[in-house]
């Protein structure tokens, strides 16, 4: 890897790191309290609604918003579009960052959760019926891919210290992972397709208790390609916030091609999911009334308009209306997924459910540690690209 | 050069789109119940509502009161099925209409639960019981997301939680006695025996009194057919027993799960297709652009 990233350097401690980390520290409190008094105490989880905001948000919609890296992975790797490459390592953080939190969220909302062990380990119990189990399996190893490709960035100022045991391990690491980059991207891409596909299947298994504007066995196509919508969506949004940030000359050029393809996948999402809904002859459900229609119409919106907005090309060079139309995108994906989880499901009258304080504070402080984590990582590591080459301006 | 790419990203939303286009090819069979399973019919007709049932439930399966449906938490009144009781009796009412129910595990023949737990906590054990292993449980709670009886239930209250559901007093039958329910009913209204005496017994009672019954075993085929079979006087789904099809709960989510994971082959050839696209992009690319990838401007 030889691309001119560098680290962007100055001071880790200013007043948005204290803030973010104040944020961290609350929901660090918030987490002791849960694992010591349990679920009920802390959280708005019941027997109608076993599945809340940290599955809905933290896990399903997180994971989907870590997909930055899967996308450039896609373009850089298998489209051959090697001017992309310089997105490729922010990406990488932001999915690594955004899976482990994930991790995190999942080891939290599990009731039992100091067996989760069990789940990689037990493998002579594995229930292959279960799309859970795939999904688990699939980001507990994702996860060390994700961090495994990151290693060679993480490492490069072990390779330049002054250590020479240290230097040479390094070295040696760094020249294993990057020799193993095919078969690793490889998988990463393989485990990213499987997993962010079986989301959508999970839902499935609430059969009749899945509202019938969501309940489709077109649930994994959907949520795979939402998902990459809302991976280059995050690359967008990404880039553009670190370039006023960190004060970076932003990558115009590739960001406008990328908006490029953002507006086909939106619409193929919206074609297949209003084309599914006749074919099920579910379609008049959206005109029913109510709430669920209302939402699933809010979907449908959310859905369409990056495209509108993006349907210009001197609109794919505008800055401000590529972050506000990545915005978009991203709450789309998320309010699908969402509504996939906690709005379509049905599981009585009697039943409700409205995160709790400790849960929205759990998510806010883990949000906020990614954040923080991000700003740390890029001022330490060589991770965003020095400056646009000069070339490519040229060409 | 530009068909292999192709073929990798369609390998890709193959995943996705063999799930979609796929109607479960077995549905047509309806799985069979295990050789030696057991269960229970429950006649809503014989029902009283006197609820020694629950009580020797609570103390067969040591059980805590559960005091949510009495304001001043004097009373052990379950609301519903809970952490704390696993078989409770309801009422229906309509005007003159009136039923009793007993809800509890159903026991089905191919249950949601057990499809949805990822090392086998919930499964099918001896006999056909829908069995709890907490060494295997990590609390996920997606059998609750499964089950459409909204049987299994978690003990939220507690920071080491299990699964609490109807085990058919496993424990009992061991030691050669019946479930505790069954027992001690007055109105012999739920009895204990194999699945297929129940049935026999179910059907006799359909044909010697017609005008009785709704003229249904529900559970001989529902949602895949059901180890606990009931008989009513009033629509099943009045009852809490939904009307599901003979097509098991799980059988859809199933069938897409192995449409696209059978024998590995589906993730093995993307995962073959990924990795021969990325050597030759490489080998294209060459000495030229050595950070991994091409830029089409470049070729």
């Amino acid at each position: 890897m030889t691309t001119r990233a560098e680290p962007i350097g100055g001071p880790l401690v200013t007043p948005a790191t204290r803030g973010l980390a104040v944020l961290f520290g609350l929901a660090a409190l918030t987490i002791l309290w849960r694992l010591v008094a349990g679920l009920g105490a802390t959280t708005a989880l019941n027997d109608g609604y076993p599945l809340g905001l940290w599955i809905a948000f933290d896990v399903v919609t997180g994971a989907a918003l870590a997909t930055g890296g899967y996308v450039i992975g896609i373009l850089v790797y298998i489209l051959n579009k090697g001017r992309y490459h310089d997105l490729l390592r922010p990406a990488l953080l932001t999915s690594a960052l955004g899976y482990t939190l994930a991790g995190i969220g999942v080891t939290l909302d599990v009731g039992r959760w100091w067996a989760i062990w069990k789940v990689p380990v037990y493998f002579w119990n594995w229930n292959f019926n279960s799309a859970l189990l795939e999904v688990a399996l699939c980001i507990m190893a994702y996860v060390v891919v994700l961090w495994l490709r990151l290693a060679p960035a993480l490492l490069q100022p072990a390779t330049r210290g002054g250590n020479e045991r240290l230097r040479r391990a390094a070295a040696r690491f760094t020249s294993l992972v990057e020799r193993a980059t095919i078969p690793m991207v490889a998988l990463g891409l393989l485990l990213a397709t499987m997993h962010q596909s079986s989301l959508g299947t999970l839902m499935l298994l609430a059969g009749s208790r899945l509202h019938p504007l969501w309940r489709t066995p077109l649930l994994p196509l959907l949520f795979l390609i939402s998902c990459v919508a809302m991976g280059f969506a995050v690359v967008v949004f990404e880039s553009v916030l670190s370039s006023v940030a960190f004060r970076k000359r932003p990558e115009l050029d590739m960001l406008a091609s990328l908006a490029g393809i953002i507006a086909p996948l939106q619409l193929v999402f919206v074609v297949l999911r209003l084309g599914d809904l006749w074919w099920r002859g579910s379609l008049g459900l959206l005109f029913a009334g109510g709430g669920r229609s209302a939402v699933a119409a809010i979907e449908f919106a959310v859905f369409l308009a990056p495209v509108v907005m993006l349907a210009s090309p001197s609109s794919r060079r505008d800055l401000g209306a590529l972050f506000r139309a990545a915005m978009v995108m991203m709450f789309a994906g998320a309010l699908y997924r969402f509504d996939t989880y906690l709005v379509a499901f049905m599981p009585g009258a009697q039943w409700s459910y409205f995160p709790s304080v400790a849960e929205l504070t759990i998510t806010t402080g883990l949000v906020a540690f990614e954040v923080l984590a991000y700003i740390v990582i890029v001022k330490t590591f060589p991770i965003l690209a020095a400056e646009p080459r000069v070339e490519r301006q040229a060409a | 050069m530009g068909i292999t790419r192709r073929a990798a990203l369609q390998t890709m939303l193959a995943a996705g789109a063999t799930a979609a286009g796929t109607r479960p090819a077995d549905a047509a069979v309806l799985p069979a119940p295990p050789a030696d399973a057991v269960g229970l019919l429950y006649d809503a007709t014989l029902c009283i509502g006197c609820k020694t049932c629950t009580v020797a439930c609570r103390d067969a399966n040591g059980l805590e009161p559960d005091t949510a449906g009495s304001p001043d938490r004097l009373y052990n009144a379950p609301l519903d099925l809970s952490a704390r009781a696993k078989t409770v009796i309801k009422l229906y009412a309509d005007g003159p209409v009136r039923s009793y129910v007993k809800a509890q595990c159903m026991h089905c023949v191919d249950p949601a639960c057990a499809s949805a737990c990822m090392l086998g906590a919930l499964k099918k054990r001896q006999f056909g019981i829908v069995t709890y292993d907490p060494d295997l449980c990590i609390g996920c709670r997606y059998c609750e997301v499964g089950c459409p009886f909204g049987v299994p239930k978690f003990e939220f209250a507690k920071a080491a939680p299990r699964i609490v559901k109807c085990e058919l007093c496993k424990e009992r039958l061991a030691s050669g006695k019946e479930p505790a329910c069954t027992e001690v009913c007055p109105r012999k209204a739920v009895i204990y025996g194999t699945r297929t005496e129940l049935l026999q017994e179910a059907k006799r009672r359909l044909a010697e009194s017609p005008g009785r019954y709704v003229p249904k075993v529900y559970g001989e085929t529902d949602g895949g057919g059901t180890q606990v079979l009931y008989l009513s006087h009033v629509p099943f789904e009045k009852l809490g027993l939904p009307a599901l099809g003979d097509e098991p709960a799980p059988q859809l989510a199933r069938s897409i799960q192995h449409a696209v994971y059978r024998g590995f082959a589906a993730p093995a050839a993307l995962y073959a297709v990924l990795g021969l696209v990325m050597m030759r992009n490489r080998r294209s690319a060459g000495a030229a652009a050595p950070q991994g990838g091409a830029d089409d401007d470049a070729r």
